[in-house]
């Protein structure tokens, strides 16, 4: 067994570009949109909501949002949310949320990029049971199709 | 993409994680886990050696994981001994690898972002 920690998630990523760039497409909410997945309105700074449908056939009744916490420009960013697709029709304010956060650091041929999501060991376990569900109606195969979508726009 | 369940095995198997979250927020229970997933069946005398955590403690948070189903108890001769119940760690971790993959995912969209 690897580890016992249930409670985040950490990735690291080396992205062949320089830290100003990957900043603009964490921290521009509509270039942020155009690889997440959602159709962003408004802008990500401190004390921010933002949210925005889940674009695609079949998806909109899905919702993100975020509160974003801290914006230090091409270092760190790092906002709170409910994790996974939100159903629009149920309150999720009162649970408690993951913290995402994103770093960035200079790197050999580019940016290495760190994201670590924490928290989930408070989060209700009806929405855990909800978040397979979401993921059994093929979430993850319609991000594989955003993703090969991305991919033949290059 | 996790293997597709049927409600009848989500809302059979998924109650049962609850307790394992709440056993496992705690740092010496943790590290209980971690100690009996390096591998065997240990007595409660391996398992405090080199720790300032006494036997009753031990015993104690021992009885919460084994409540939640993490570990399991046998007698060796005059011995207890206490081993890793895998499977429900198993379970309150698929939840987060689900999660990790959509990362995953959304990471190499990113990629393709930045690198055009």
């Amino acid at each position: 067994m690897a580890q016992a920690n249930t409670d985040k998630i950490e990735k690291r990523i080396l992205l062949r570009a320089p830290r100003s760039r990957v900043w603009r497409a964490l921290s521009d909410a509509q270039e942020f949109g155009s690889w997440f997945g959602v159709q962003l309105a408004g802008r990500f700074e401190p004390g921010a909501r933002v949210s925005g449908k889940v674009t695609h056939p079949g998806y909109e009744h899905l919702t993100f949002e975020i509160s974003v916490e801290r914006m230090e420009p091409e270092r760190f960013f790092s906002w709170r949310w409910h994790p996974a697709p939100v159903d629009a029709g149920v309150d999720y304010s009162k649970e408690p949320t993951t913290l995402v956060v994103f770093e960035l650091e200079d790197a050999a041929g580019g940016t290495m990029l760190k994201v670590v999501e924490s928290g989930f060991d408070k989060i209700p376990l009806e929405r855990r049971a909800k978040a397979f569900e979401l993921n059994d109606e093929g979430w993850g195969l319609q991000m594989k199709a955003i993703e090969r979508h991305v991919a033949q726009a290059k | 993409m996790s293997p597709r369940r049927s409600s009848a095995a989500r809302s059979a198997g998924l109650p049962d994680s609850a307790p394992v979250f709440a056993a496992l927020g705690d740092e010496t229970r943790l590290r209980l886990v971690a100690r009996l997933s390096e591998g065997g069946r240990l007595s409660i005398a391996r398992l405090t050696a080199g720790t300032k955590v006494t036997r009753q403690a031990v015993t104690k948070h021992l009885q919460v994981l084994a409540g939640a189903g993490l570990v399991r108890d046998s007698r060796q001769g005059r011995e207890r001994l206490w081993e890793l119940e895998p499977q429900q760690l198993q379970e309150a971790r698929r939840w987060l690898e689900v999660i990790s993959r959509d990362w995953d995912d959304a990471l190499a969209r990113l990629k393709s972002s930045v690198e055009r």
